[in-house]
């Protein structure tokens, strides 16, 4: 019996990084010491038999190929960080080291902050901890977020672009998920909660046509869209269209919506599991120079995906018969229902409309970071702030609102908002613009009731 | 798989000291939806600013427990005045779109790595429970066949209790008098409400503040019984849990979010020590590749779900409830 474990320690890049206060910096950056720097063997041979095999990598922010991290210490424990001892080891010239463990279980992987070169932290929360499951002839792996430290203040301008970018891609992700939820809202008046989970469900599907069935990730995304589409349209038929004809009530709704975005979350956790994976391509990416931009191609492809998406979607909501439908039926339900619009058809429509664009935004953040179950509800706050900002029920107002609280958030550690809490400042804007202007940016006031 | 390991479960949780912050909470959330209708979605946030309140007077600042009590109620008030003026004037689901933002909001500061000094980051504030541990009078804990409860758990549970019979008290009295109509016909008709001459918003205002201060004491109660404040505990998912508690027993009843939180209690409690009790061991009841034992305390929210939807369905008024009288038809 040959067990093997691969244990991928990869690197995450993150401008939330550049962008982190000194002061958190000098706390987390990690004083090397001579005795534990310097001394890595040449090569760690894989062990026989099972194992616990970890490279480690360094992304350097994602510019350039990642670079092994030789001399950094790894202890192998049973069951917990506390638990029985299996061996440390000190990474080798390729980043590896292969510890031997003496069968299935649960096993804790422990890097020692101290150890690491100068210059390198773990990035992301910053845990120096993974937990492991062994299962006979699995093969799992193991991520620890490591990027660059950066001592070198960036300047304001760099700041700002690097804040730009991600805000921009933040934001039109936020966007295609807020255009799904207002044209949902629109036309049924449900304020749906469990429009994260339709987000979750586009990633995740991505990842199961993907790492289940071997697609290439453009082709599993397009299936991912497709089946978030039927999956729409069977949520409508199958519970929001006999809700709305048994006459239940709005707010009754939106308590059935927890419901079942508690439902579907569970779901989700019970069937993915808790951890957080990779598609398996374009995961990690070096970031190219287009004038002062650095862009990677995948970002390209996110931001010409997501804007040639909104742009059919506005232009078909304007010109088409369907869209005029749609919007007639959100202005006056009962009016085009008596001037012979079939209202359930149209309902139906949106919804298989509203859930796609959402799927596609579950499929594009997947594809942008990686896949958790609750990366949707993660995200649902910022996709209301998205819709109200702009006003509740309107197109445009849902795309300007999303742009403005993705760039809000990206762009909020810059001028003083605290890198780890950078949502807090577009909630707060929500607050206050329903303070001065409850309708939103581009909503009507007789919508508000 | 062991029965008796899951009734005690059971029991022990729905009159144990978690039972007594959801019931408390669910007052408050009783106070604003059950006779008010205001939908409000971030009770977690009042919880939070009053036991960070109460966490921060008396760890950061060194000042004595009972004013940090104060403190917290106070910051648990001025949170509802300041939701309050940019909401009550619009429809309900802004005011629950704004209450689980603000909430989200106080939840992310208490655990910023910045802010780790005065509310101790992610790790929460510790040391501040002493005072209250003090009182306790017990010498040790109890067993008594299906409920067992430790010595702390014991005071926590006679305080608890006692604070939520004060708090049903006072709901009941204050709903009966003119005041608690005006609300109530708040619920019905706002605008018969307005033309009879009321400040609708002033009264609104009031609930709001009154259910706050249920909310904040539950959030004290909590830091007090688990003997440390921790940011993650005050997340959403604990709102949707205090509503559901709420529309089991059944909104606009004073006893109703009481009794609702025992029944959820027992059932969360009850199932989730089934599902790990037949996955338990080296040949459990449910074979490991149905259900794993990570996956079986899922079994229970998924059901939680599930049930909300349902009896959000069939059933909105809950168990005492009266469908006439619940706020759920919205405008």
């Amino acid at each position: 019996m040959r067990l093997r474990l691969a244990a991928l320690l990869a690197a995450a890049l993150g401008t939330s990084l550049l962008l982190m206060p000194a002061t958190a910096m000098a706390e987390t950056t990690p004083t090397p010491t001579p005795t534990t720097g310097g001394a890595a063997p040449d090569k760690n041979p894989i062990v026989e038999g099972a194992n616990i095999t970890v490279t480690l990598k360094d992304l350097n922010a994602g510019k350039g190929e990642p670079k092994p991290v030789p001399g950094v210490s790894l202890t192998v424990f049973k069951d917990s960080a506390t638990g029985e001892e299996q061996g440390t080891q000190v990474t080798d010239q390729t980043g590896r080291v292969s510890i031997g463990i003496p069968g299935n279980g649960k096993y804790v992987v422990v890097l020692d902050p101290k150890t690491l070169p100068d210059g390198v932290k773990l990035s992301g929360k910053g845990e120096t901890t993974k937990t492991v499951q062994v299962k006979l002839a699995s093969s799992n792996f193991v991520q620890f977020q490591i990027g660059a430290v950066v001592v070198e203040k960036a300047s304001l301008g760099s700041k700002i672009i690097d804040g730009t970018r991600s805000g921009v891609i933040s934001g039109l992700l936020i966007a295609l998920a807020a255009l799904g939820l207002s044209l949902i809202f629109g036309t049924t008046g449900l304020t749906n909660f469990a429009h994260g989970e339709l987000i979750t469900f586009g990633a995740i599907a991505t990842y199961v046509f993907n790492r289940g069935f071997g697609l290439p990730v453009i082709a599993a995304g397009v299936l991912a869209v497709v089946a978030s589409a039927a999956f729409g349209f069977l949520q409508d038929r199958g519970l929001w269209r006999p809700l709305r004809n048994r006459g239940t009530g709005l707010i009754a709704m939106m308590i059935v919506s927890i419901g079942l975005a508690l439902f579907m979350r569970s779901i989700f956790q019970y069937g993915f599991g808790g951890s957080t994976k990779t598609l398996s391509e374009y995961v990690v990416q070096g970031r190219d120079s287009y004038g002062p931009i650095d862009l990677s191609h995948k970002e390209i492809a996110i931001v010409l995906v997501s804007v040639l998406t909104i742009a059919i979607t506005c232009i078909a909501m304007m010109r088409t018969r369907l869209g005029k439908a749609m919007r007639a039926v959100s202005d006056n339900p009962a009016l085009s229902a008596s001037s012979g619009l079939r209202v359930d058809g149209v309902i139906s429509a949106v919804w298989v409309l509203g859930t796609a664009l959402t799927g596609l935004a579950g499929v594009l953040l997947a594809v942008q970071q990686q896949v958790n179950f609750q990366m949707g509800f993660n995200l649902l706050l910022l996709v209301f702030a998205g819709v109200t900002l702009g006003g509740l029920g309107t197109i445009w107002g849902a795309l300007i609102g999303s742009l403005i609280i993705g760039l809000m958030v990206e762009l909020g550690p810059v001028f003083g908002v605290p890198a780890s809490i950078k949502e807090v400042g577009a909630l707060a804007v929500l607050i206050l613009i329903l303070l001065v202007r409850p309708q939103g940016i581009l909503g009507k006031a007789q919508r508000i009731g | 798989m062991d029965f008796g390991t899951i009734i005690d479960a059971a029991f022990s949780a729905a009159f144990g000291p978690q039972a007594i912050v959801f019931a408390l909470a669910a007052i408050g959330l009783n106070v604003h939806f059950g006779y008010t209708g205001l939908l409000n979605f971030g009770q977690a946030g009042f919880m939070s600013i009053a036991a960070f309140g109460l966490a921060v007077t008396v760890v950061t600042w060194d000042l004595p427990f009972w004013l940090g009590i104060i403190v917290g109620m106070i910051a648990a008030v001025i949170l509802a005045l300041i939701l309050g003026v940019p909401t009550l004037r619009l429809r309900a689901d802004y005011l629950a779109i704004v209450t689980i933002a603000t909430s989200e909001i106080l939840r992310l500061v208490f655990g910023a790595v910045e802010f780790k000094d005065t509310f101790g980051g992610s790790n929460g504030l510790t040391g501040f429970v002493r005072p209250y541990q003090n009182l306790n009078p017990y010498g040790g804990g109890i067993d008594l066949g299906i409920v067992s409860f430790s010595r702390n758990d014991l005071w926590s549970i006679t305080v608890g209790w006692s604070l939520v019979a004060l708090c049903c008290l006072l709901v009941w009295a204050v709903m009966r008098s003119p005041w608690g109509r005006v609300l109530k016909s708040i619920r019905e008709d706002e605008d018969a409400v307005r033309s009879l001459g009321k400040n609708v918003f002033a009264y609104k205002m009031q609930a709001l503040v009154l259910g706050g201060l249920f909310g904040g004491l539950a959030g004290i109660f909590h830091i007090l019984k688990q003997g440390s404040a921790v940011p993650t505990d005050f997340n959403t998912t604990f709102t949707f849990y205090a509503y559901a508690a709420l529309l089991i027993g059944g909104a606009a009843r004073v006893l109703g979010p009481v009794v609702g939180s025992m029944i959820f209690w027992f059932l969360i409690a009850g199932i989730g020590s089934f599902f790990s009790e037949a996955t338990k061991g080296s040949s459990p009841v449910i074979p490991d590749w149905i259900m794993t034992s990570d996956q079986s305390s899922l079994i229970r929210l998924i059901l939680l779900g599930l049930g909300l939807m349902l009896l959000m369905i069939f059933r909105p008024q809950g168990i005492f409830g009266d469908r006439r009288e619940i706020a759920i038809d919205g405008r």
